[in-house]
This record gives structure tokens, sequence and C-alpha cells, in this order.
């Protein structure tokens, strides 16, 4: 009986470990044949593939600065519009309000993360974007208007439209992350400076620098969905690889780029060329990531005590 | 002398359940008052009455009156954020900020704006800290990080906090009972150099500690209050029996 067990146990370790191998092998994979298939567009082009503006895959002309540009900013257009929201969402349901509301509110964000992208996008064309044309852009036209963010042509359906649909998609992500990391504050924090004469703002602002780096790696985390977000974004930013100051016009984003011409890319470079700027994507949402989890295990793992400002 | 704090017929509720019954108590200014009772006594829900600090659980409920220097603490209207300025506490674990050691201390004198410019908020940081007897041991790391301390010395660092925004009552749950006998002694010393100017309350899970530190000791039992009575009495010639089982040592 013992022998027997122990051999069963080798084999379930052995089957446990490949498992969580397969995980590992998979990332592996993944890298090297990316690195693989991008080697024409790195051998042609080099770092320029990077820095360049025009992409022109009729005249095998591959620049992907656009797109780096639209996704970084549509991603910051979406963090602008979101942490905010979240931190109040998040110091609400932890610090003010009572349980009965609390859990409902939660839960309701929570609902928001389950809807699919392709929703987002719907509702964005539909909803979002006349809102945009005829409210919001019009709005911000009159009154922000000596900005170069705020000119030019207002279709709705551009660079600020996509940071909307992000910001709105990323807020669950991130208030879940926040509201966790505030519930790992110690109670005692609060009761000091409740028990000092701190008000519930003054107590809120001790929680929040307890949480600091929790909060930080939260924003990291939103940062990286927003980043690699694809279907909701694609169907709203305009996809037009252009670089243009302001907000109103139409973009492009590494994800969107992707999803929209991958089934027409046939010539090798062009392929290439998709699988490049795919890798950047992947390398830079896999930074982002880890940062964001090691950002915040410092604060859950109650090591948010051993650091200060 | 009147008493700094006179309770009556205080009930204390979570819920529908009963934590305290009927409690009625005179605490005399400058004095140590202890609270001894085993674990769950209700000594320190008692404790945290006085500074309503319960407040900030959804389900208490409190009944009966806790005067302060003569005014109900608990009547509508009261400033609870002034109250807890006047009644500072420490808790059972030391719980600074993180934030340095100068900036914990200075924290409560900032959001009392008690300070009239840089130089009086210096002064009144080490004024406590000194209060506390800490000083002499960080005035060469004031901005170093308060966790860099000893566990002894974070707690003294909270009572310097507490001290800071110039209380006159402290209430202390169990300040020493995560400490080591040295740091512990410190801390007593300190309570007793702290009576001349701060009347104050502490709970404690040792006897011996109440003996040392209290002038008077309260015996709390399953929420209710047994015996109050001066601390020698209690230790030597309880008026009830049940003081007298338990300071011996027959329970608890």
């Amino acid at each position: 009986m013992s022998q027997t067990g122990t051999v069963g146990d080798k084999v379930f370790r052995v089957i446990l470990f490949i498992t969580a191998a397969i995980i590992l092998l998979i990332v592996a994979v993944m890298i090297f044949m990316m690195v693989l298939n991008s080697m024409p567009t790195i051998r042609q082009f080099g770092f320029g593939f990077l820095t360049g503006r025009e992409w022109k895959p009729a005249l095998s002309e591959f620049g992907a600065l656009p797109f780096i540009y639209g996704t970084i900013v549509s991603s910051l257009i979406a963090l602008i519009i979101s942490v905010p929201i979240s931190l109040g969402i998040a110091i609400f349901l932890v610090e003010q309000a009572p349980k009965k509301i609390a859990t409902p509110i939660a839960f309701m964000v929570e609902l928001l993360a389950a809807i699919p992208s392709v929703v987002y996008g719907l509702w964005g064309i539909f909803v979002l974007a006349p809102f945009v044309r005829n409210y919001l852009g019009v709005f911000l036209e009159n009154y922000l208007g000596w900005l170069p963010l705020f000119q030019g042509r207002l279709t709705g359906i551009g660079m600020l439209t996509g940071g909307i649909i992000l910001a709105l998609m990323i807020t669950p992500i991130i208030t879940a992350v926040v509201r966790d990391v505030f519930e790992a504050v110690p109670t005692t924090q609060r009761e000091a400076a409740l028990a000092l004469g701190a008000t519930k703002w003054e107590t809120t602002q001790i929680v929040l620098g307890n949480a600091s780096s929790g909060i930080a790696g939260a924003v990291v985390l939103g940062l990286g969905r927003a980043l690699g977000e694809t279907m909701a974004v694609t169907m709203v930013i305009g996809n037009s690889p252009q670089i243009s100051a302001s907000l109103f016009e139409p973009a492009y984003t590494i994800a969107s780029v992707l999803a929209a011409n991958f089934a027409e890319a046939t010539d090798r470079l062009y392929l290439s060329a998709l699988i490049e700027i795919g890798l950047v994507l992947f390398l830079v949402t896999f930074v982002v990531n880890a940062l964001a989890k090691l950002l915040i295990l410092s604060v859950t793992r109650g090591r948010a005590s051993a650091k200060h400002t | 002398m009147p008493s700094k704090i006179s309770i009556s017929n205080l009930n204390f509720y979570y819920g529908k359940e009963q934590a305290l019954y009927d409690i009625s108590l005179e605490i005399p200014a400058r004095e140590v008052v202890a609270f001894i009772g085993p674990s769950g006594c209700g000594k320190s829900t008692f404790l945290r009455t006085l500074n309503r600090m319960n407040d900030t659980i959804p389900i208490a409920r409190v009944e009966g009156s806790v005067l302060i220097d003569g005014k109900d603490i608990y009547a509508p209207g009261t400033d609870v954020v002034a109250l807890r300025r006047k009644v500072g506490m420490v808790f059972q674990k030391s719980n600074p900020f993180p934030k340095s050691i100068y900036e914990n201390v200075a924290y409560g004198i900032r959001i009392n704006r008690m300070h009239k410019n840089k130089a009086d908020l210096k002064e009144r940081v080490e004024k406590a800290l000194n209060d506390a007897a800490l000083l002499g041991e960080v005035k060469d790391r004031m901005n170093t990080s308060a966790f860099g301390l000893s566990g002894g010395q974070q707690q003294r660092l909270c009572i310097a906090r507490a001290l800071a925004v110039q209380p006159e009552v402290v209430l202390m749950d169990e300040p020493a009972s995560a400490l080591d006998p040295i740091a512990t002694q410190k801390i007593e010393e300190l309570i007793v150099e702290l009576k001349k100017q701060y009347t104050i309350v502490i709970v404690t899970h040792n006897m011996q500690q109440a003996a040392r530190v209290s002038d008077r000791t309260a015996f709390f039992m399953l929420g209710k209050l047994i015996e109050f009575n001066a601390t020698q009495k209690i230790f030597t010639n309880p008026d009830e029996k049940m003081t007298e089982d338990y300071v011996t040592g027959k329970f608890g």
C-alpha cells in the first residue's frame, strides 16, 4: 500500500510539474515564434521600424510609430479618466458606504468587467460616438478649443472616443484591485488617525498613503489592459495610421491594426511587420503587468508597513 | 475633587448581543485607572466607549451616559473629532504611520492646526517625544522611517504621537502586551510619569502591571463591573469574592 502510494505520489508530482511547465513553455514558444516570424522586417528596417511614420503595405513601407503612438495616447486618455473615478468608487465602497450598499455596487462594478469587448464597441459606435460628436466634442471645442488637442474635424470616431471606451473598460479592474488594496490596509491605521482627531477625509488620506504602491500597481494593471484591448477600440478609433495632435482625429492602435489587417496580409514582409508590431505589444504588456503584480503584492501581502513615504 | 470622567448606567450592544451591562464608574483626574478581567470581559469595549471609537462599528449601540468634564460625549451634536483630540488613545499593537518618526508625531499637530509655524511644530514634536521618553533615542534620526524602531520604541512613538495633540485623557489598550519585559518596564515608568499631567485609563491583561502602575482598579467579568476600588485594596483585600478569586489566580 505504502509502496504504491509513493509511486502514485511521484506520478502525481510529475504530472503537476508538467502542467505548470506547459505555461512557461507556451510563453517561451510564443516569444520565439514571434521573433522568428518578424525577422524579415527586423532585418529590413531594423530600429527604423519603430520610428517610421509611414505605413504603406502596398509600397512595402512599414513604420509602426503611428500605432505605438495611438496605443500609448489612447491608453493615457483612458487612465486620466478612469483612475480618479476608480479611486472614488473604491474609497466610497471601503471607507464610506454601509455594507448593504457597498456589496451590490461592488457586484455591479465587477459585472462591467464581464461585458464582452465587442458589446462595448457597439455601444461606442451607437451611443458614445454620437455623444462625443454632438455634445462632448462641441463642449471641448468651445471651451478648450485653443488647445491643439481639441481642434479639427469632429466626427465622433477617433482617439478621444477610443480613450473613453477604454476608460470604461479598465475602470472595473482598477476599482477591484484598489478596493482589495484598501481592505488590506490594517484597521489600526484608520483607528490611529481617528484617535488623533482626524476627520473622515484625513483618515482616508492615511489609508491612501498606506495603499500608495498598491494603487500604483492597480493603475499599471489598468494600463496593461488598455494597451492590449482590441475589439472595442478598433470599432471606434477610426483606424487611420496617422499621428495627429488632435484627439478628435482618427488614430490606430497596435491591437487594432493586427485585428483589422491580419487576414489580408498576404506577402511575407507585410505579415512580418504585423508580427513584429505584435511582439512589441506583447513585450510591453508583459513588463507592465509584471510591474503591476509586484506593486500590488507589496500592499496585499502586508508589506506596505515595511515601506514609508 | 470632581471626576474627570463619569460613566453612569452604560449598556453596550453589538447588534442584539449585549456586551456591557449597566456600568457606572467615576474616573478622577490625574490618576491611573486600570481595567482588568479575563479575555472577552468587555474591558476593551468599555475603554473604546470613552472616545467613541466604537462609532466605527456600524452595529454598535450605546445606552447611558459618559460625562467628560461634565459634558455627555454621547449627547447629540457632540463633536467627535474634538472629543478624540481631548481623549487620546494608544493601541495594543503599535501602529505608526508609514512616515518618518518626525512626521508621525507631527501628524496630529498638523491635522488639528495647532502649530503657529515650522519652529513651533518642531518644538511640539520634540516635547511630545521627550514626554514619551523617546527623544534621546531618536533625535539623530527623526527623518528616518518609524518602522526602523524597535517594538518598544514604536509603542513609545505612538504614545508621543498621542501626547502631541495635548489630550487631557489618554486611553491605553494593553499597551505593553506585545512587548518584552524591558520595553514593558519603560512603558510602565512612563505611565507613572504621565500621570502628573494626564488622566490615564489602561486596559491590561497583566495583573501585576495593574498593581504596579494604577491608583484604582476596576475588575470586569462577562460585561459587568464587579468591583472598582483602590488598587491596593483590590489586590490585598477586595470586597468581592470573585475579585479575590481572579487576582489570586483561581480562574482567568
